[in-house]
């Protein structure tokens, strides 16, 4: 980013052939590594990781688990983040958060890039009648703006975490059908594809041979930039009393429970909600690192 | 451009038509008979007759659509269960305060984003770009309700420079437009960056340079001027993700928006206020993108549309 336009061309110039010949994963991966952006995210996401995995192991204390006696405590040595209205501990209750974080963020994206990918596939692929009902679908889906989508799906549904997942799952899924099929309209008239076919390939091998993995590119960079998104979104549900409920250490539900007391106990609203931005912000920079190392031709 | 017009007006019907069909299947896709949610649980089997009769509910589904959508069109939403009020009265209630909080929010991204995109890539790679981006990528990345309480807790509990929630006066409008329009700053920031590094590339950006025009000037008359075309594009989404911000930064400082009467008709179950609300917003957001995509063919004639 900031090191000379001059310097990167004359050293990197020759590289490229030097690295081609190590194989297309090493340089791949050559290309990623040299992204800050893609590395610092991928460390904060590895750290998010590791605390999800390790949560009761890392927690000092119970997240559940209070006594009164010990309400809104400020941070001290027993208590390193204090603790809140039911004087469960603050810390152990943000690292339990990563678990459930995770948790809706692997389902939910997990659930939009197979749905997604797949509708994706059958609009680029088919194309005509096919493309046109799938993509006005679509159309329909994100008419709704934002997190009113995740709220009309909440309004049906009700509250819960698992249906915190369908809701910005299903609110995710237009976002990876649009990335997908736009990626196979571009690859179908390649020389390549149309080799395939005139070779006499079925469909499902052109499709799964040649046209996915030349669209794991867009794929991988929308899951990280969307696992941000999923972040935002069920948090701002639980904020509002719409998603996850309490007494589940979620992120969005502390931060809504913690607001009637900003005034005299604001250290127990501040950790989840820099939780909530730090761990977006490692997902946003992942996806834009990868973006900008794996597909050159992506970049905004 | 008349055909484009008229090409994309079509478009919208069949995705209206699905809005409608969506916000008209939310009472239905709930748990539960529909006539037992509008009467409230303790309704005799009588009044649930009644009711069934007076809503259609007793009438095959698609009918039921049908004179659902003929009253839509007609301004008709139904009547609120909680407050027996007619639904289109609390959204005419409700919605311009939100249209407004959404527009000054744009108002802010515009001048905060603008400026920093603009700056970030007429010094490219130096350390203010470094900072443009990076600013822009935490605005992107801030919960917003959280954002709301900081500012809240800076500016209006210790500083007490503004209210802490209510409406009223333009002061209180200050924070919240503010929360609301950091985020898309940072998308606007990134876009007009992005926009402005491909018009500095021009040929005509070289001639105003060759013929000696000054570098304000070749900036802001020549480049900005034509980068600002794809940002508009991006205000007209943004306009439509504030207003689904809005229903966050309306929690955080107690508003009075159309954010606010979804989420309390989704607690009370009142949900003739939810699928009419739905609708309106819905309806509004298509119609903001139709009208942005408009003034983009407008200003750029160059796009054929075919």
């Amino acid at each position: 980013m900031p090191s000379s336009t001059l310097a990167s061309a004359t050293t990197e110039a020759p590289a490229p052939p030097a690295a081609r010949a190590s194989g297309f994963w090493a340089d791949t991966l050559h290309r990623v590594v040299r992204n800050r952006a893609a590395v610092t995210g991928g460390i904060v996401v590895a750290i998010f990781v590791v605390v999800a995995a390790l949560a009761p192991i890392l927690s000092p204390y119970d997240p559940l688990k209070g006594g009164l006696s010990n309400r809104l405590r400020a941070p001290s040595t027993t208590h390193w983040l204090g603790t809140d209205e039911l004087g469960r501990d603050v810390l152990s209750r943000v690292l339990y958060g990563a678990r459930i974080t995770a948790q809706i963020q692997v389902a939910a994206v997990g659930l939009a890039l197979v749905l997604g990918t797949a509708l994706g596939l059958a609009a680029g692929y088919v194309r005509g009648s096919v493309d046109q009902t799938i993509m006005r679908l679509m159309d329909i889906l994100m008419a709704f703006p934002g997190i009113f989508l995740a709220l009309a799906i909440i309004a049906a549904l009700g509250t819960g975490l698992s249906n915190v997942i369908i809701a910005t799952g299903i609110f995710l899924v237009p976002q990876f059908a649009r990335v997908v099929r736009a990626s196979i309209l571009t690859l179908r008239e390649m020389e390549f594809v149309q080799a395939a076919r005139a070779l006499g390939r079925g469909d499902v091998a052109i499709v799964f041979r040649y046209l996915l993995p030349n669209s794991l590119a867009p794929i991988i960079v929308q899951t990280s930039l969307r696992m941000a998104t999923v972040l935002l979104t069920a948090s701002g549900l639980s904020f509002l009393g719409l998603g996850v409920q309490p007494p589940s250490p979620e992120w969005g539900a502390m931060l809504s429970n913690a607001r009637s007391y900003m005034i005299t106990a604001p250290h127990v609203a501040l950790m989840p909600g820099l939780a909530i931005a730090v761990v977006v912000l490692g997902f946003n920079l992942l996806g834009d690192g990868l973006r900008d190392s794996l597909d050159p031709r992506l970049r905004e | 451009m008349i055909a484009y017009v008229t090409r994309r007006l079509l478009l919208l019907v069949p995705v209206l038509l699905g809005v409608s069909i969506g916000s008209f299947a939310l009472l239905h896709l709930v748990p539960g008979d529909p006539a037992q949610i509008l009467a409230g649980q303790e309704a005799t089997e009588e009044v649930l007759t009644r009711i069934r009769h007076e809503h259609g509910l007793d009438r095959p589904l698609p009918i039921q659509y049908a004179v659902y959508l003929g009253n839509a069109v007609q301004g008709n939403l139904g009547i609120s269960i909680q407050s027996r009020q007619p639904v289109a009265t609390l959204i005419a209630q409700r919605f311009p305060f939100t249209l407004r909080l959404a527009f000054l929010a744009i108002l802010v991204s515009a001048a905060l984003g603008v400026v920093a995109g603009v700056v970030a890539a007429t010094r490219r790679n130096s350390m203010l770009d470094l900072a443009a981006l990076l600013g822009s990528l935490v605005g992107i990345s801030l919960p917003i309700f959280w954002l709301g309480l900081l500012m809240m807790l800076v500016f209006s509990v210790r500083l007490q420079w503004f209210p802490a929630g209510g409406s009223g006066t333009a002061a209180h409008l200050v924070l919240p437009a503010l929360v609301l329009g950091a985020a898309s700053s940072g998308v606007i920031a990134r876009m007009t960056r992005a926009s402005m590094l491909e018009v500095l590339r021009q040929d005509y950006v070289r001639t105003a340079r060759a013929k000696g025009l000054r570098e304000q000037i070749v900036i802001y008359r020549h480049a900005l001027k034509n980068a600002m075309i794809p940002i508009l594009t991006v205000f007209g989404l943004e306009f439509g993700y504030n207003l689904g911000g809005a229903v966050l930064t309306e929690t955080v400082f107690s508003l009075p928006g159309i954010g606010r009467l979804i989420v309390e008709g989704i607690f009370a179950r009142d949900y003739p206020v939810v699928q009419g609300a739905m609708l309106v917003v819905a309806t509004t957001f298509v119609a903001v993108n139709l009208l942005t995509d408009i003034a983009y063919a407008l200003f750029d004639p160059r796009i054929r549309y075919d």
